[in-house]
């Protein structure tokens, strides 16, 4: 196929220029109804905000110029079928998940899961079983998984119908896919890839595998993160034994009917940037990486992690393009890092928890910014460096599933104080921003780990969420 | 035939300047660098379309930026210059027999090529055997330095593009960091006449003032500047400026310079109100 086409930024090309008179929403009509809106995004993104038409086809049922780009955007990630998702990948975990699993039946997943794969569960009525993913107690990070615990998984329940892995991880470590695909098919399960901060595996040398390439039967990729589209657009990719057409009906169970163009053309720009120039856009990242992690690291105190924490089993690899940071050395949490990048140096990272911080390095980025990071991580270190004494490392709580995340969500609940809660079947989930992962779910019993985590993140300037009560001080728990 | 150089200062301002000829012209992996002769200015160095000296009014900038901190501590024996690729600090420096030692650092060596070549009034002690010329990013360089530095001169383009990094609280700390106890360090910090000067000047020296226990703002007139009133930054860990300062000291070096004298040394210092005002009072 011929990667250099973007058909659907062909056709908007084409609404444009054909200036068709519009009786159809929106009601702005191409920004002339609305001039305020158009002179802050400008006249071009208004133009082409346009509602599904037969020239610009439509998501739900493509068969013009959607069905080409999600013909195209397959070939270009090596998949079998690609969906254009328009709802984040919040939207392709969810559609994998309720595609692979419905009520009781159940998925191994690992337990760090973003919080869309849990609410998938709350939607599907899925029976989560959960894999401990490996922490490394000194970097105080989920590492992935072991094949020995998805091999003991797997045994434990041979009824499961699919396995949801996290790869690559936010902080860029990678599970031996190759192997958990040949494992989970002779079990006849499913493999589902979260593979939200791996884009770019599909279109670079040197990097990990991407789920396509091994075989994976889906995987949800931000093509909004590492691939550089507009923010909430994301792409679906299937395998070969998984049926497009059902695939589609599941989507289009909750996706919207109108579908922004914007964001679907985006991702038609994106996927030809991506197969055409890929390889060189991911090189130049590489090269930045790996000059900024040799700079960090000269600093001292500061662990900014690479190919060498790879062991073969739960680090199987590590992709090179994430600048994942250690602080714990530095006296200082990630998160408390985070802060003051932002606040005095005005430096904003992608993200901290308690014990790293991740830098998003992309093609935007020059080196004189990897310069002004390295210098403020060393005026940072000087200044307000403590000794390492009384810092949390691993952040795994081991999680005990009473109910499925649906049973505990729809029950008959109470509200308690957080802190008088241990023991009880939670009803809804508490999650620290960053990392977006539920410290616990639905239910699960309330444990002394989970509680002492949420203080301690607390204190260190987390934000807590994902409870009724916005102050995340009572809790629904079940009657 | 009419060949003029138009600097943009506002949306609403410009300076033109008529010229003779065109000497160069590239672009680097940084910024477009110009050389060209004027009538009115002599030859002219523009960085990205903004002038960034004169051979006429040259003398004012890099008087300043010398011989003010050479007079509060004449005892300063090595130098850290960051940027001045057109070698206008190392000239005045290296009339100073005492300073043993001077390290540059510029980012962009097509700067220093074309300057050699087409500006060598000002170029000329490039050749100095005491000065270490290093082509790499300042704030990279400053980062691995620790407690070196008598005195550090910052010799910028301004906040935007290349010279962004050498306007920023990281590379503040970490001068902090690479001078000696008695170390200075100085720097251009901006226009004080139009909003887009002012602003980016009232917030570098904010990050001074939160970087340097001593932090004084002094001016000087550099007519082809925008506006051309122009602020220094002087920054120190201990050492005021004019209390500490040894004119008789400084005299003695038998310097026959252009503008700077030890009677305007305390006056450079003496802000207008309207300035100091923009400085929230932060000044002597």
């Amino acid at each position: 196929m011929n990667q250099n086409l973007a058909p659907i930024a062909g056709a908007l090309e084409k609404l444009r220029t054909h200036r068709i008179v519009p009786f159809d929403v929106p009601g702005h009509k191409r920004g002339k109804g609305n001039p305020d809106l158009t002179a802050f995004f400008g006249q071009r993104a208004v133009e082409v905000d346009a509602n599904s038409m037969p020239m610009l086809d439509f998501l739900g049922s493509p068969v013009g110029v959607i069905k080409e780009a999600e013909e195209l955007a397959a070939t270009a990630f090596g998949a079998s079928a690609a969906f254009l998702m328009v709802g984040g990948t919040t939207s392709s975990v969810q559609a994998m998940i309720m595609f692979a699993v419905k009520r009781g039946e159940k998925i191994l997943m690992p337990r760090n899961i973003h919080k869309s794969a849990l609410s998938s569960l709350i939607l599907s009525g899925a029976e989560p079983v959960y894999i401990d993913p490996s922490t490394d107690k000194n970097l105080g990070i989920s590492l992935g998984m072991k094949l020995a615990d998805i091999e003991a998984a797997i045994t434990a329940n041979t009824d499961a119908k699919a396995i949801f892995l996290n790869n690559p991880t936010y902080y860029g470590i990678c599970s031996d896919l190759q192997s958990i695909v040949r494992l989970a098919h002779a079990h006849n399960m499913l493999v589902l890839v979260d593979e939200a901060h791996g884009t770019h595996f599909s279109f670079s040398e040197g990097l990990p595998m991407s789920a396509m390439d091994a075989g994976a039967d889906m995987s949800a990729v931000s093509v909004h993160k590492s691939g550089g589209s507009l923010t909430q657009s994301s792409i679906l990719l299937t395998g070969k034994g998984v049926n497009p057409s059902h695939v589609r009906q599941i989507i289009n169970l909750t996706q919207t009917t109108s579908a922004s163009y914007l964001l679907l053309a985006s991702l038609d720009i994106s996927r030809r940037h991506l197969a055409l120039n890929g390889k060189e856009i991911f090189r130049k990242v590489i090269d930045l990486t790996t000059y900024a992690r040799s700079e960090i690291n000269q600093i001292g105190k500061y662990y900014a992690f690479g190919k060498e924490i790879i062991n073969h089993d739960s680090i199987f690899d590590f992709d090179t393009t994430k600048l994942s940071v250690n602080t714990l050395k530095t006296g200082l949490a990630g998160i408390e890092v985070y802060d003051i990048l932002r606040g005095d140096y005005e430096i904003q990272i992608e993200y901290g928890d308690i014990g790293n911080f991740l830098a998003y390095v992309s093609i935007g980025d020059e080196k004189r910014d990897i310069e002004r990071l390295c210098s403020s991580l060393k005026d940072i270190l000087r200044t307000r460096g403590k000794s390492p004494m009384g810092m949390m490392g691993s952040e795994y709580i081991h999680p005990q599933v009473v109910l499925t995340p649906q049973e505990a969500f729809y029950g008959e609940k109470r509200a308690m104080q957080l802190t008088d809660s241990l023991g009880e079947i939670s009803g809804e989930s508490v999650m620290c921003y960053p990392p977006g992962i539920p410290v616990f779910a639905p239910g699960e019993r309330i444990t002394k780990e989970a509680l002492d985590y949420i203080a301690y993140a607390r204190e260190k300037g987390c934000s807590i969420s994902g409870t009724q009560d916005p102050d995340v001080k009572e809790v629904l728990v079940l009657k | 035939m009419e060949l003029w150089f138009s600097e943009i200062h506002t949306q609403n301002v410009r300076l033109d300047i008529k010229l003779n000829r065109h000497l160069f012209s590239g672009q680097s992996e940084y910024q477009r660098v110009d050389i060209y002769e004027s009538l009115e200015y002599g030859r002219i160095l523009i960085l990205d379309g903004f002038t960034m000296l004169t051979e006429k009014d040259e003398f004012v900038y890099h008087d300043m930026l010398s011989h003010v901190p050479m007079a509060v501590n004449p005892n300063i024996e090595k130098v850290l210059i960051i940027g001045a690729g057109d070698g206008g600090m190392v000239r005045e420096l290296a009339r100073y027999p005492t300073i043993k030692h001077m390290d540059m650092v510029e980012i962009d060596k097509m700067v220093v090529d074309a300057c050699i070549e087409h500006l060598p009034q000002i170029a000329h002690a490039l050749n100095d055997p005491r000065l270490n010329l290093y082509f790499e990013d300042g704030l990279k360089f400053v980062r691995t330095k620790q407690n070196e530095y008598d005195l550090i001169v910052v010799d910028s383009t301004d906040p935007f593009g290349p010279g962004e990094g050498l306007f920023t609280k990281e590379f503040y700390g970490n001068c902090y960091n690479a001078m000696t106890d008695a170390g200075i360090m100085v720097n251009q910090l901006g226009g004080t006449f139009y909003a887009h000067d002012i602003l980016s000047m009232q917030r570098a020296f904010g990050k001074i003032k939160g970087a340097f226990p001593v932090a004084y703002a002094y001016q000087a007139n550099v007519s082809t500047y925008p506006g051309g009133h122009w602020l220094f930054g002087f920054a120190t860990k201990a050492a005021h400026p004019i209390r500490d300062a040894q004119l008789d000291k400084w005299q003695k070096f038998g310097l026959d310079t252009q503008y700077y004298n030890t009677k305007l040394h305390a006056g450079a210092f003496a802000l207008p109100n309207h300035v100091l005002k923009l400085l929230e009072g932060g000044n002597v």
